[in-house]
C-alpha cells in the first residue's frame, strides 16, 4: 500500500490520497471466477477485483474529466501487483455515476443495489441501513438480509452535504481533508448549524461567521452539523433499521458519523480497519459490483 | 420478500416533499409518465434480484426541484395525475409541510 506523504504548506487541502491494496495470501488460478467492479463517483472512482467472490484487490483514485479513463485508471490500480490482466476477468460491472462510460464493462448497474450488497459484503448480514455519502450525492439505502434494497432515496437538494461540498470547506479553513472530521470534534460545546441551503450559500456564510471571530473548529462544527441534521432527515424517511454503517468517501468522516449517531440515538457498526488490512467502505459499491458480476458470471454459464 | 421502494425528492426547512414508487407494484406501463404536466417521470432501468426492470422514476433535474415541479398538481391530495394514472397504485405522493 502507498502511504500518504507528509503534507507541506503549499499543499492543496482538498486532495484525499489515492491508493491501491492487494490482499496478502491470497492465489488465484486461471480455474478461479475473476470479477471486476468499477465504480465511477463524481468524486473518486474505484476498483475492485475478487476472486471467487472474495475480495482480492483494490483501488481508489480521483475521478478526472473523462470517465472512461477513470474507469480505466482506476481499473488498472487494482490490477496493480496482482499479476492479472483486464482478459483475465471474466465479468466486470460498472456502477456509480458514470457507469455507463466504464468501456470494459459487461453491464452497467445502479449504484443503489451495488452499495447494498457491498455494505452486506464488508459488515455481514446485520446490516439494514446504508449511508452512502459520495462526492455529490447522499443515498440512504435499506437493504434486508442478503443485501437487497427494500427502501432507497437518493439526492439532496445540492452538494453542500457532500464529499464536494466537504472539500470547498477544507480549502477555505485550510485544513487537510483527511483531518477534517477531527478537527470539527474540537470544540467545547456544538454551536448551531449553519443553514447551508448550498455549498456557495455555506461558503459565504462560514467567511461572515469567521469575520466574527468564530474559530476554525466551531465553523467546521456548525457545518458539519446541518450536514449530519440533513442526513438524518434522509435516513428517517427510508426509515431506520438497526444496523447502520456509512460508506463512501464520508465514512471516514468521524465528526460526520459520531454527529448522525448523537441524532439518529444509534450507534453506526465500527469501521473496518482499511488502513491495517481491513476492507475499504469506500469501495463498498465496487466490492457489491464485482459480486454481482460473478453472480451474472454464473447465471450467463448456466444458460 | 419487501418491496423495493424508491423515493425521490427532499427534506427541507419547510417541509417534505417526495414522489414515492413501489417498484414491484409498477409495472414500466408508462401512463404516469405520459400524464405528468411537467414531464418529471421517466422510466428507467433498475437492477432487481439480478434482473433488469423498467420501472417509473423521477428525472435527475426534477429530484432537486420536485416541490415547485409538483405544485400545480397539489400533491398534498394524493389526486395528481401520476397517481390517478396508476393503475397498480404503484406511485404516490408524501408531501408535508411544516
Ligand atoms: S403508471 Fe404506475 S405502473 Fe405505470 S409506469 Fe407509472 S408507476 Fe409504473
Ligand atoms: S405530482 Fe404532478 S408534476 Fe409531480 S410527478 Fe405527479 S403528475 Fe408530475
Amino acid at each position: 500500500m502507498k502511504e500518504p506523504s507528509n503534507l507541506k504548506e503549499d499543499v492543496e487541502y482538498w486532495r484525499w490520497h489515492e491508493y491501491h491494496r492487494v490482499v496478502e495470501g491470497k492465489k488465484w488460478t486461471s480455474k478461479d471466477i475473476i470479477t471486476a467492479g468499477v465504480d465511477v463517483g463524481s468524486v473518486g472512482s474505484k476498483a475492485a477485483i475478487m476472486i471467487n467472490g472474495e475480495a482480492y484487490s483494490w483501488g481508489i483514485t480521483r475521478t478526472g474529466s473523462n470517465s472512461p479513463e477513470s474507469a480505466k485508471k482506476a481499473l488498472d490500480f487494482a490490477l496493480e501487483g496482482t499479476g492479472l490482466k483486464v482478459s483475465d476477468l471474466k465479468y466486470i460491472v460498472g456502477t456509480g455515476y458514470g457507469r455507463v462510460n466504464v468501456p470494459m464493462a459487461n453491464k452497467a448497474i445502479t449504484e443503489i443495489a451495488c452499495h447494498a450488497k457491498g455494505a452486506n459484503y464488508i459488515w455481514g448480514p446485520s446490516v439494514r441501513t446504508v449511508l452512502d455519502v459520495g462526492g455529490q450525492d447522499i443515498k440512504a439505502i435499506r437493504a434486508d438480509e442478503t443485501g437487497r434494497v427494500v427502501s432507497f432515496l437518493m439526492n439532496d437538494k445540492c452538494a453542500a452535504g457532500t464529499g464536494r461540498g466537504m472539500e470547498v470547506f477544507a480549502d477555505l479553513l485550510k485544513i487537510p481533508i483527511e483531518e477534517i472530521g477531527d478537527i470539527s470534534l474540537k470544540i467545547e460545546e456544538e454551536p448551531p448549524p449553519v443553514s447551508c441551503t448550498c455549498v456557495a450559500f455555506a461558503k459565504t456564510e462560514a467567511m461572515g461567521l469567521l469575520r466574527k471571530g468564530w474559530s476554525k473548529e466551531k465553523v467546521l462544527a456548525a457545518y458539519t452539523r446541518a450536514m449530519a441534521v440533513r442526513m438524518a432527515n434522509l435516513i428517517n424517511r427510508v426509515g431506520l433499521e438497526k444496523e447502520l454503517v456509512v460508506t463512501g468517501g464520508q465514512s471516514k468522516n468521524i465528526g460526520i458519523v459520531s454527529r448522525i449517531e448523537v441524532i439518529l440515538g444509534v450507534k453506526t457498526l465500527p469501521m473496518p480497519k482499511w488502513r491495517e488490512s481491513g476492507l475499504d467502505p469506500m469501495v463498498a459499491g465496487a466490492l457489491g459490483a464485482a459480486l454481482f458480476a460473478k453472480a451474472l458470471y454464473e447465471k450467463d454459464q448456466k444458460s | 420478500m419487501k418491496n423495493m421502494i424508491t423515493h425521490y425528492g427532499y427534506t427541507d426547512g419547510s417541509g417534505e416533499y417526495y414522489i414515492v414508487i413501489d417498484t414491484d407494484r409498477c409495472n414500466g406501463c408508462g401512463k404516469c409518465v405520459k400524464e405528468c404536466p411537467q414531464s418529471a417521470l421517466q422510466l428507467e432501468t433498475m437492477f432487481i434480484d439480478l434482473e433488469d426492470k423498467t420501472v417509473a422514476s423521477v428525472s435527475e433535474e426534477h429530484r432537486k426541484k420536485i416541490k415547485y415541479t409538483c405544485s400545480s398538481c397539489k400533491p398534498e391530495r394524493n389526486s395528481a395525475p401520476c397517481v390517478l394514472a396508476c393503475e397498480g397504485k404503484a406511485i404516490r405522493c408524501v408531501w408535508n409541510s411544516r
